[in-house]
């Protein structure tokens, strides 16, 4: 079996499960960010539910809109902080805690072989623990939270089978950005991706919350690093092969994430302001490489450089290890753990006709401000060094210039 | 919704590939009135649309019909202007999830585009999972399981949480609030 097919066919209950077979099965963890949070919990309340099946699996966590930018969000945080206690949701974390996605990982809400439903469409990150999870809506969080069980379409499953490690100056964002490319969402589409190989072995457990993030953005179902299994299992629909040495610095286009291409290609576009942070990039490895570019320097005097640090743990942490130094030295802005700006709720919008890069996972025309700004996707290491030049810059460009500065 | 009513007969608007929930209920309306939100639905691709589809209407669409966000209102505003259901080559995975949540049925017909034209009347049979178009033609569809038909039925999932309430109402489960 597959990952996938293993996962629902143990939550379902059953020995086994058919690929297209509809499946009713108990999910592990419930999630619900600041948006939804409150409308789910209203709608139970006004349908006259009164408990929660289990309530001791379910996490709602603040991160969209922290501290609240205006007084609708502030009442609507209200509302669901008032509703959280009244149905006894165990694990709610408040303002300031961070991104739900690195949250609900950093605080094990989330395991191996879980399966996990949460009211945003990145829930698909936990697959880099092993977990089966994706994102729902309001009306059927609701109904998952009262009875405790949710259908599920068991997904045809393709094998992305990786070898080799990542070459210096390239992470993991470049390689999901060049599997947009390469798979993209006609085969992607509503099917569960699944990752083994060497390849899949040698990524750090914040690469590989990179990669199952942006797996959504191709449509999958789930993004899977299936834990401990070494050799392939399928049945697979689909299998690519990829050599990990052989990825380079990508950056996804406006406006689209399928939109990719090499940095290499399109160096030297003027960039306004770069965004560091994310549930795709905003992690203590991810400040770590920015810092690395940053150290010492300072950012061209065009470009306004936004870091999110993705929780409060990776804040402390950068602070220990004074990467926040280096970078506000650098002339940085570090804001509160959170989105940030990265769907364009507040706090680095953008301008008509002004460029981003960031390090986040959609460019969708109007997301991060203006209609008529631009969005980039790329690498924390690309965003850092495009912060330094102004212009958009391969980091190994960079990079080889500070080893020969070192020598 | 009984049996009978499980099968739709109306007309079509045809749709091309990757209708978004963009398209569907446009981001940029989403804190205007009811009235005016509607009146946007599918503008981009088809001015006609708000102002011409009738109750029992049917939307078919092509590939990855209601890709992009999360949005509910996006069937939701569907359902509203009287599309009775919706039959498309395939649909993104929220958006169809959404749609049989709030009691809108959509129906998987990977060859529907090619056969069916703009304005014709046909016949979606949910329970058998076909559709009908004119007198001799009938194409096969992705039937839906029985669970998901009995949400349907019920009109959506909020019916079905209203029957769960009144039963917890009437037993005083325990944590009453
Ligand atoms: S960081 Fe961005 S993509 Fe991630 S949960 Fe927040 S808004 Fe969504």
């Amino acid at each position: 079996m597959t990952w996938a097919e293993e996962v629902l066919a143990q939550k379902a209950g059953q020995s086994d499960v058919a690929v297209g077979e509809y499946v009713v099965a108990r999910p592990d963890a419930f999630m619900m960010h600041d948006i939804f949070a409150a409308d789910v919990l209203e709608l139970l309340e006004r349908t006259g539910i009164q408990t929660l099946d289990c309530p001791e699996r379910v996490s709602i966590i603040f991160d969209h809109m922290v501290p609240a930018p205006s007084e609708y969000a502030a009442a609507h945080q209200k509302k669901a902080r008032i509703l959280a206690k009244k149905y006894g949701i165990h694990h709610f974390y408040d303002v300031g805690r961070g991104i739900c996605h690195q949250v609900m990982v950093e605080e094990e809400r989330v395991g191996p072989g879980d399966l996990v439903v949460a009211t945003d469409s990145h829930t698909t990150t936990y697959g880099a623990v092993g977990a089966a999870s994706c994102g729902i809506g309001s009306t059927e969080m609701a109904y998952a939270l009262a009875t405790g069980t949710l259908w599920f379409k068991v997904p045809e499953t393709v094998l992305v089978w990786l070898e080799n490690r990542l070459p210096w100056g390239v992470s993991a964002k470049d390689l999901i950005l060049s599997l947009m490319k390469t798979i993209g969402s006609d085969v992607a589409q509503n099917r569960s991706l699944e990752f083994l190989g060497p390849g899949a072995v040698s990524l750090e457990l914040a690469s590989r919350m990179t990669i199952a993030n942006m797996g959504v953005e191709m449509g999958t179902k789930f993004a899977l690093f299936p834990p401990e299994r070494k050799t392939r299992a399928g049945p697979y629909v689909a299998e690519y092969a990829v050599d990990l040495a052989s990825v380079k610095p990508m950056v996804a286009l406006p406006h689209h994430v399928e939109n990719v291409a090499p940095v290499t290609e399109h160096e030297g576009i003027p960039i306004d302001q770069v965004f560091i942070g994310s549930c795709t990039n905003g992690r203590l490895s991810d400040l770590r490489e920015a810092a690395s570019i940053l150290r010492g320097r300072h950012i061209a005097s065009s470009v306004r450089l936004i870091v999110t640090p993705a929780s409060s743990r990776v804040y402390q942490e950068a602070l220990r290890e004074g990467l926040l130094e280096d970078l506000v030295q650098a002339g940085a802005i570090i804001e509160g753990p959170g989105c940030g700006p990265c769907f364009g709720g507040h706090m680095g919008l953008l301008a008509p006709g002004e460029k981003v890069i960031g390090t986040h996972n959609r460019n969708f025309q109007g997301r991060m401000g203006s209609l008529q700004a631009e969005i980039y996707l790329g690498s924390p290491l690309t965003a850092a060094s495009t912060a330094l030049t102004g212009v958009l810059t391969d980091p190994r460009t960079i990079m080889a210039s500070q080893r020969e500065g070192n020598s | 919704m009984t049996k009978d009513e499980m099968t739709f007969v109306g007309r079509v608007w045809l749709l091309g590939d990757n209708i978004s929930t963009d398209l569907l209920s446009p981001g940029h309306y989403v804190h205007d009135p009811m009235d005016i939100r509607l009146r946007h639905v599918l503008e981009a691709v088809r001015p006609d649309f708000a102002a011409g589809v009738r109750p029992g209407d049917i939307v078919v669409g092509g590939k990855n019909f209601g890709c992009g966000s999360s949005r509910e209102s996006a069937p939701q505003h569907l359902k509203d202007l009287g599309v009775s259901v919706v039959v498309a080559e395939s649909f993104a995975r929220i958006f169809s999830r959404n749609a049989v949540a709030i009691g809108l049925p959509v129906l998987t017909c990977r060859t529907v585009v090619k056969s069916v034209r703009d304005g014709a009347v046909i016949t979606v049979d949910l329970a058998r999972g076909v559709v009908n178009v004119g007198d001799d033609m009938v194409l096969q569809a992705e039937k839906l399981p029985a669970q998901l038909l009995e949400v349907l039925n019920k009109g959506g999932i909020v019916p079905v949480l209203e029957e769960m309430g009144r039963t917890q109402g009437s037993t005083g489960g325990p944590g009453t609030l």
